[in-house]
């Protein structure tokens, strides 16, 4: 295995491009150290982006957060202009794992694992996030919804890699949640995630809602029908209701250890349901 | 097998090593730097056994790989105690009777520092949400939070 940490863009994409073997980019490596170890993959070549600027950082611009793919969950948290803006993003992203894995762990890299409970992605799929995706052909941008396409399969071509989230700013009047349902209170994956945006006008009425959802299909959901179900309302039960019957007509989930098809239906109802309220009552305050 | 030349700082002692590409920074403390005070438990980052900072973070040494550390400033264990004399979470882990086999111990201790560090008076709540990636089978965690807390007391008060 070969280690590269090049410091610039164009070098890693490069360096991933030219290699015949298996290649894996490495982040924050709490899923590729332990795919290693457990002998799941085992690349020719490692190519660490972390001396990438652009790839480390987070800045505030006028069209919104730019959030480098390789920033840790521990380093998001910090971020507190950040987490004024979207609370359920950071709370999501901080749920990952542990302590020791927030210290470490990355957005890019949760994303790019592609698992259908990765708990971030229901929240940056409600935040209306895109990603800024390089490679050899250079730079293009991706809905989040539209970059895990299976598990452990992405939308990226060879030689590319997620850089950073692009993550508009929040106006006055919205608000985000995330949720999900583990059988515990800590240090587990996800069973159901959902993720709720919204946008309120001066006297509450939803003007606009975004709703996605992990654990619940083979890749995390943006489920349209459910946030359109809540516009025009002030999140009544009538709304809410139908939201949650487009929650669940969206729901294909599997049957494993973690819950049954049938629960993690119903209670994907039910955890969007309540990560709406939160998020309402985050639009109004 | 190609090696890397790795420069870092252990407990703020800089040290050079030639590391493989493959070795963790959990092998290299253990098997090159012979600092065998950081455990390896599961070895996938759940257990907390291989805790170290990194520049001050707190990460598992098990999920990092030796190379990365070029540049970093490492903590461990080894780093609390002052030649004969026990770090204050050392003396309370003791006292409390927060160990009985010791291999989560080393884990448990960097991490409480790290937390105090960040936070020099946390609520229990706070302390055991910190302490989650910490797996221990034997003291069922009460004595250890309770030290921590004891602790942080002590540290604040001097």
């Amino acid at each position: 295995m070969r280690y590269e940490a090049p410091e610039t863009l164009e070098a890693a994409t490069a360096l991933l491009a030219a290699e015949m073997g298996i290649a894996r980019v490495l982040a924050g490596g709490t899923d590729l150290l332990v795919q290693m170890k457990t002998d799941m993959v085992d690349p020719a070549l490692v190519v660490d982006l972390k001396r990438i600027g652009e790839m480390r950082t987070i800045t505030k611009a006028v069209d919104g957060f730019h959030i480098g793919a390789a920033v840790s969950g521990a380093e998001l948290k910090e971020q507190v202009e950040l987490k004024q803006h979207w609370p359920g993003l950071v709370e999501a992203a901080n749920l990952i794992g542990s302590t020791q894995i927030q210290g470490r762990a990355t957005l890019g890299g949760n994303l790019c694992n592609a698992s259908p409970a990765a708990d971030s992605i229901p929240a940056l799929i409600a935040a209306n996030a895109t990603v800024s995706i390089f490679g050899p052909k250079g730079r293009r941008q991706l809905a989040v919804e539209d970059v895990v396409l299976a598990p452990r399969k992405t939308a990226l071509d060879k030689g590319e890699f997620v850089v950073s989230f692009h993550i508009p700013l929040r106006a006055k009047g919205m608000g985000d949640a995330y949720l999900r349902f583990i059988p515990r209170t800590e240090m587990d994956i996800a069973v159901v995630g959902a993720g709720i945006g919204l946008k309120t006008d001066p006297s509450g009425v939803i003007t606009a809602a975004r709703i996605g959802l992990g654990a619940v299909a083979s890749r995390p959901l943006h489920v349209k029908a459910a946030g359109d179900a809540l516009v025009g309302s002030k999140l009544d039960k009538a709304a809410v209701d139908k939201m949650v019957d487009a929650v669940r007509a969206a729901c294909k989930p599997i049957d494993d250890k973690r819950g049954t098809i049938e629960f993690r239906i119903k209670v994907a109802g039910v955890i969007a349901a309540r990560a709406a309220a939160i998020a309402y009552d985050r639009a109004r305050t | 097998m190609a090696k890397h030349h790795v420069s870092f700082t252990i407990n703020g002692d800089p040290t050079e090593i030639l590391c493989e590409t493959h070795a963790t920074l959990l092998d290299v403390l253990r098997d090159e730097l012979e600092l065998t005070g950081t455990k390896e438990g599961c070895s996938t980052g759940d257990c907390g056994a291989c805790s170290v900072t990194v520049d001050g973070r707190l990460v598992c040494s098990c999920l990092m790989l030796g190379v990365e550390a070029n540049g970093k400033a490492i903590g461990t264990v080894e780093g609390l105690a002052k030649g004969d004399k026990l770090h204050v979470l050392q003396e309370k882990f003791l006292e409390h009777h927060a160990l009985q086999c010791g291999i989560c111990t080393p884990g448990f201790l960097v991490a409480s520092k790290a937390l105090l560090e960040k936070n020099p008076d946390p609520t229990e709540t706070e302390v055991r949400y910190w302490l989650a990636g910490n797996l221990c089978r034997c003291t069922g965690y009460d004595k250890i939070v309770r030290a921590v807390m004891d602790a942080a007391t002590v540290m604040r008060g001097a």
